[in-house]
């Protein structure tokens, strides 16, 4: 009998071409997403080589990370931004990429689209240059981030050179209790195994936790795998994936559907199946988390204080702290509820889908934005935002005080105008709390999406299940 | 791809656990469409101060380590986000080689296709090249990728260890591009056999399909 294979080696296996080296092979990609930041020295790469893009089929675009989310019938304002939207514009037509344009309802950033096209699959190999590819994982596809060279060599002959990743198992068991969300899970996760702890691996997200989870909710935890240093994440398809993919547009259709589920069924790890490493964790312990630090592992259940870096042993991460503490001007043993925010930023690839924006609202509803505080909600996609608008999401938002905007990155990096200013204090649903990374000196608190209208109305980090 | 064979420089020591690409390139500088020039905004927050004028404090800014050729670096070197701008921005500046006791799986993927070579090593011997490092004038090493070496300034020779066919092509300066289209019949050979297998995912992405 063969050995028994896990979901990642199933797919790993049957995307390997040749090998190339002694641990290194060359594997073939199924889908490659593409944005503005990353590709236009791609582009200029196989222009100079005189190469062509050999499968614009397979190959989507849209930019996210610079477009303005105000009113985008004017364009985008700020030149360099539009150089760049301008560069993929110019490349995708000369290379015959399909595009997404920025005034489509389609458009949003590229991790909500994959899924919510029903572009990312089962069973795939998706690559995109940019590390929250790992979001697609939550297909129950082997979905990761490279940079702009592995693009170019992607776009010229649709594979890459990889080593295979080793396998780790993260199992959640147990029900979730009132007010913790998927990023809560994510959030402890990194917290446990640390920044570094997934490096080399692809992460499986297994037990009964992710099998109760939506698709939203595994796609959040996927999003963040590279934030405990993994390659990927993945869930295994079942059915509560074939029918969140059921009738998307570029997802297979009629007979052609029927055998895509049929292999798909064949995917999830062999019972047996052995792990190089593995995390177990009880849903009933997670509490809703807040980030105190400047690094995704410097996390805390809302109900504790900011740690004290003399409890500290190792002199380097010590010395982390202590910079991490001076950068977010936070007192060591500060209880985290008493600290107050200027700026909630609800939106980004981890928590801008249309469950998330309704865990928000329901905190939002009926209450106010506390005074000094500016909280924008920024939908992950045109069709998000639609959907939201539909059940009357901006309403309560916008009656409460917070800006209701347009799909992109938004103030998750600091790449357009929503930028923060004065290095504001923020309670934000995104993915990384390093120095800069949401303006100059801003010091970000990484939370799930009620916690954040939760910091929204109080004007301070707050305990959701405070709220009710 | 610039070819590396072996390299003498100044090593400057950089001891900060996972040392992010947001701090090694800010993401507010990723709106240019060039891939050089890009040296002017490495580490830009801790290498300059809000007034845009130097901290004297930070490493690079420091003589002889203005030159540096070599980082020495601790765990989980170049986290974060997948901007190949970081080893852009590194190789512009003059550095050519970082040690350090582990990388982050993308960072150390894009140094190779830029002929950075990122070595990773045990924690004491990092330990012991940190210290190397701070000796200003004579932080001086060598490294020789065809004989996997670090010499230290003492003369004493580390060993360390690199996959053959990386080393191969930045022995040689080789575009992974062209290598990899000399396969062009085996990869269109796999196409036939996945289109079998999986029809639905040719043609996906075009809207008529
Ligand atoms: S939302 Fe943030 S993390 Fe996600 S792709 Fe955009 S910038 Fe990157």
């Amino acid at each position: 009998m063969p050995a028994p294979r896990t979901l990642f080696d199933k797919i790993w296996e049957s995307h390997v071409i040749a090998p190339q080296s002694e641990g290194t092979y060359l594997i073939y990609i199924d889908l490659h997403l593409i944005h503005e930041v990353t590709t236009p020295q791609a582009f200029e790469g196989l222009k100079l080589a005189g190469r062509k893009v050999r499968r614009p089929d397979a190959t989507l675009a849209v930019a996210d990370h610079n477009v303005p989310t105000s009113d985008r019938s004017r364009g985008i304002d700020d030149p360099e931004s539009r150089l760049q939207v301008d560069t993929l514009e110019r490349n995708v037509k000369e290379f015959g990429v399909p595009y997404f344009p920025i005034d489509s309802i389609n458009q949003g950033i590229v991790h909500i689209i994959g899924p919510e096209q029903g572009l990312s699959q089962p069973g795939m190999t998706i690559v995109c240059g940019d590390s929250h590819t790992a979001t697609h994982g939550a297909m129950g596809a082997l979905a990761f981030g490279i940079g702009t060279s592995e693009v170019e060599h992607v776009l010229a002959t649709q594979t890459l050179i990889q080593a295979p990743a080793k396998n780790m198992l993260i199992n959640v068991n147990g029900n979730l209790g009132a007010g913790v969300s998927p990023k809560d899970v994510i959030l402890a996760i990194i917290g446990k195994i640390g920044t570094a702890g997934g490096t080399g691996h692809v992460f499986e997200y297994a037990g009964s936790t992710f099998r109760d989870m939506s698709m939203e909710g595994r796609m959040t935890v996927c999003n963040m795998s590279i934030e405990a240093g993994a390659r990927a994440g993945l869930v295994a398809p079942d059915e509560t994936t074939f029918t969140y993919l059921k009738g998307r547009p570029y997802a297979p259709k009629g007979a052609a559907w029927e055998q895509a589920v049929a292999y798909w069924r064949t995917l999830p790890s062999d019972p047996g199946a052995k792990y190089d490493k593995e995390a177990h964790l009880d849903a009933s312990d997670i509490a809703p988390h807040v980030s105190w630090g400047t690094s995704p592992q410097d996390v805390a259940p809302i109900t504790g204080r900011v740690p004290d870096p003399t409890q500290v042993d190792d002199p380097l991460k010590r010395a982390a702290m202590q910079r991490s503490l001076e950068y977010m001007a936070l007192k060591p043993n500060t209880l985290l509820v008493d600290v107050p925010v200027e700026r909630v930023f609800i939106g980004s690839c981890t928590n801008s889908r249309i469950e998330d924006l309704r865990a928000a609202a329901t905190i939002a509803k009926g209450r106010r934005v506390a005074p000094g505080v500016r909280a924008l909600v920024v939908p992950g996609s045109g069709l998000v935002k639609y959907q939201a608008e539909e059940e009357g999401l901006d309403r309560i938002f916008l009656e409460a005080g917070f800006e209701w905007r347009e799909p992109g990155c938004s103030n998750c990096m600091s790449m357009n105008n929503d930028r923060a200013v004065n290095g504001e204090r923020i309670a934000s649903t995104s993915n990384r709390n390093f120095e800069g990374r949401q303006g100059p000196g801003a010091k970000t608190h990484l939370m799930g999406p009620a916690m954040a209208a939760a910091a929204a109305v109080t004007g301070h980090l707050a305990d959701v299940r405070q709220l009710g | 791809m610039e070819k590396f064979t072996e390299l003498t420089g100044v090593a400057a020591p950089l001891p900060i656990i996972n040392l992010d690409t947001d701090k090694i390139f800010p993401a507010v500088f990723l709106k240019t469409i060039k891939r050089t020039g890009l040296a002017q905004w490495l580490f830009q927050e801790i290498r300059f101060r809000p007034d845009g004028s130097e901290n004297p404090d930070f490493v690079l800014n420091q003589l002889p380590y203005r030159n540096a050729k070599i980082l020495i670096g601790a765990d989980n070197f170049g986290c974060g986000s997948s901007r190949e701008h970081a080893p852009w921005a590194l190789l512009d500046f003059g550095i050519r080689c970082v040690i350090a006791p582990s990388f982050a799986d993308i960072f150390y993927n894009n140094c190779f296709k830029n002929g950075l070579l990122p070595i990773a090593l045990p924690k004491e011997i990092i330990e012991e090249l940190m210290e190397d490092a701070r000796k200003g004038a004579n932080a001086v090493m060598t490294i020789d990728l065809e004989s996997q070496t670090v010499t230290r300034p003492d003369g004493a020779q580390i060993h360390f260890e690199i996959d053959p066919f990386r080393k191969h092509c930045l022995l040689n300066g080789l575009d992974d591009i062209g290598l990899t289209e000399q396969k062009g019949a085996e990869i269109a050979a796999y196409e036939q056999r996945a289109r079998a297998v999986r029809p639905w995912q040719f043609g996906m992405t075009q809207p008529s399909a």
